[in-house]
């Protein structure tokens, strides 16, 4: 690891500060971070450690909204009984990500920012990649290993996929991100947080130099009771999604009122399948609605050699994540 | 958000013994020879080496690192605490594994500096003072839950935190939550034995 500066600031407007100058990286838990510099994907001047920020820490489950600090621990909020309770999506997606240690060490706000696990973006022996050197090319879409990739928000530079688990929960129910930067305090639908990579895959959020999240918040929807994560994976425990589906359900009479589906594994940025709610809005959720929902979801897939088999896992995904979700609604576990 | 740490633990009744009995390992801070040394701040510029000071084991320790020093290479290489082991070296296999404030977490992803004035338990930590080893020690030893021994110090520290959280409950829920421990030789089946019979002997 190349020797950089450490700057541990204590208010919000400090880190900021340092966190704007050019070079600069704002560390958190740093299970991403000390990770990318050790394998020489990131090379910082300096690190600006927000942890000593203790206002940006806590979880508050709220009738109306739930709240998390952005440097509230994933292990912290995965075992919290009463957000299990309220939101059984949001404590899924997080304890079936990574591993026990990496959940005590990963605060959320760098939770929804984590990189993706690309092997070319990571091995800095490739000289292509896009996302890691803009305009050297792409060496998955370039014949190289593509099991790994975006089947969906793809580009032609760059189909890296977005690993994360929780930014699911978060896209399917709407959640906010509040951030504060040079520009003062905003808050950003979590659905506008990432971009599509387009041509310039090297830019994944809409974040600006010095820009820090500092909450993240839910609005409390009655889907949100009988919500479910499902996660399939090459290994039980301790792996990423080969593709996975947060979803909830609201169910009045046998009609479904309100619907949540969003896929992980399988797209560039966290992704909402908005069409297949819409198929399911106002009908029966039934096995066999429920596994069209699944095919409508990957309608617009566009999977390459090594990723189409993430096309029929993913329908199966969602349709199993559903049915969950309504034994919920009717009071299963 | 209120998460008791309060709560007695496994490692921390045992780090609160150690440090009651630490006042000769506290006269063996190492590191802390360079008059000249300043202790970590909140600016360290690239180079410099502040002093940080930890509680490793009971012990209060001083030493000094470089920004990029992680606190497993601070363990290790510093205070000469070799039980701590460099697996993969970017968090994924475990054997770096050591508790910090209670927390189990990789001590291959967490720099020095990040760590310092903390409050740290590796495999050292465990065994009394007069030998005896730590239950979970015991129960490794006698279900024969390691083969070359490599991941087990990093086991043993994250079945200690699996039982604490609460995670114990059957063999799906210790396997799942021992995951990020991985173990080439295999000794899977015995490991989950081994928390099973420490889970059981704490709930008698």
């Amino acid at each position: 690891m190349l020797n950089f500066a450490y700057h541990r600031p204590d208010s919000l407007s400090a880190a900021i500060d340092a966190a704007r100058v050019e070079g600069a990286d704002i560390l958190a838990g740093g299970t991403t971070m000390i990770d990318l510099m050790k394998i020489g994907v990131r090379e910082p001047s300096a690190l600006v450690d927000i942890t000593g920020l203790a206002a940006l820490e806590g979880l508050e489950v709220g009738a109306d909204r739930i709240r998390f600090g952005a440097l509230a621990r994933m292990a912290d909020v995965a075992d919290d009984a009463e957000l299990k309770a309220a939101a059984p999506v949001l404590t899924e997606s997080l304890w079936k990500a990574a591993s026990p240690q990496l959940r005590h060490a990963a605060r959320l706000g760098g939770n929804i920012l984590q990189r993706t696990r690309c092997p070319y973006f990571r091995d800095t022996a490739f000289a292509q990649c896009n996302k890691r050197e803009p305009g050297s090319g792409c060496a998955a879409l370039d014949g190289g290993e593509t099991n790994l990739h975006a089947i969906l928000g793809g580009s032609d530079a760059c189909v890296a996929m977005y690993p994360g688990d929780w930014a699911q929960a978060l896209i399917a129910f709407d959640a906010e991100v509040t951030t504060q930067g040079t520009g003062g305090t905003r808050t950003i639908p979590f659905a506008d947080l990432h971009v599509l990579p387009g041509d310039m895959p090297e830019v994944e959020t809409i974040l600006e130099p010095g820009e820090i999240v500092t909450e993240i918040t839910v609005p409390v929807v009655p889907a949100l009771k009988a919500s479910h994560y499902l996660k399939a994976r090459d290994r039980e425990s301790y792996a990423f999604a080969s593709a996975s589906a947060a979803v909830g359900v609201e169910i009045e009479g046998d009609v479904v009122g309100d619907v949540r589906i969003a896929l992980g594994g399988v797209a560039a940025v966290p992704w909402r399948a908005r069409e297949a709610e819409e198929s399911l809005k106002g009908g029966p959720l039934t096995e066999e609605t429920a596994r069209e929902a699944g095919r409508i979801a990957f309608a617009e897939a566009r999977p390459l050699e090594g990723s189409a088999y993430k096309i029929r896992l993913g329908a199966d995904v969602v349709a199993g994540a559903l049915m969950t979700a309504k034994s919920r609604a009717n009071g299963g576990e | 958000m209120t998460h008791d740490r309060s709560r007695p633990r496994a490692g921390i009744s045992r780090r609160s013994f150690l440090s009651t009995s630490g006042a000769v390992g506290a006269a063996l801070g190492v590191g802390a020879g360079d008059a000249a040394a300043q202790q970590a701040g909140p600016d360290v510029a690239a180079g410099d080496q502040p002093t940080i000071t930890l509680t490793v084991n009971g012990q209060h320790r001083t030493l000094n690192v470089e920004p990029r020093t992680t606190l497993v290479e601070a363990l290790r290489d510093n205070l000469g605490l070799t039980g701590t082991k460099i697996g993969c070296n970017q968090g994924q296999c475990g054997a770096c594994t050591v508790l910090l404030n209670g927390r189990r977490m990789n001590s291959c992803l967490i720099l020095a500096l990040v760590a310092d004035g903390t409050d740290i338990v590796t495999v050292e930590g465990l065994a009394d003072p007069d030998g005896a080893l730590h239950p979970m020690q015991q129960a490794f030893a006698e279900n024969d839950a390691f083969q070359c021994g490599y991941c087990t110090p990093g086991q043993i520290l994250s079945a200690i935190a699996c039982i604490d959280e609460g995670h114990a409950t059957d063999a799906a829920e210790i396997r799942e939550y021992m995951s990020g421990n991985l173990c080439r030789c295999g000794a899977y089946p015995n490991i989950v034995a081994a928390v099973e019979s420490v889970r059981d002997s704490q709930e008698g």
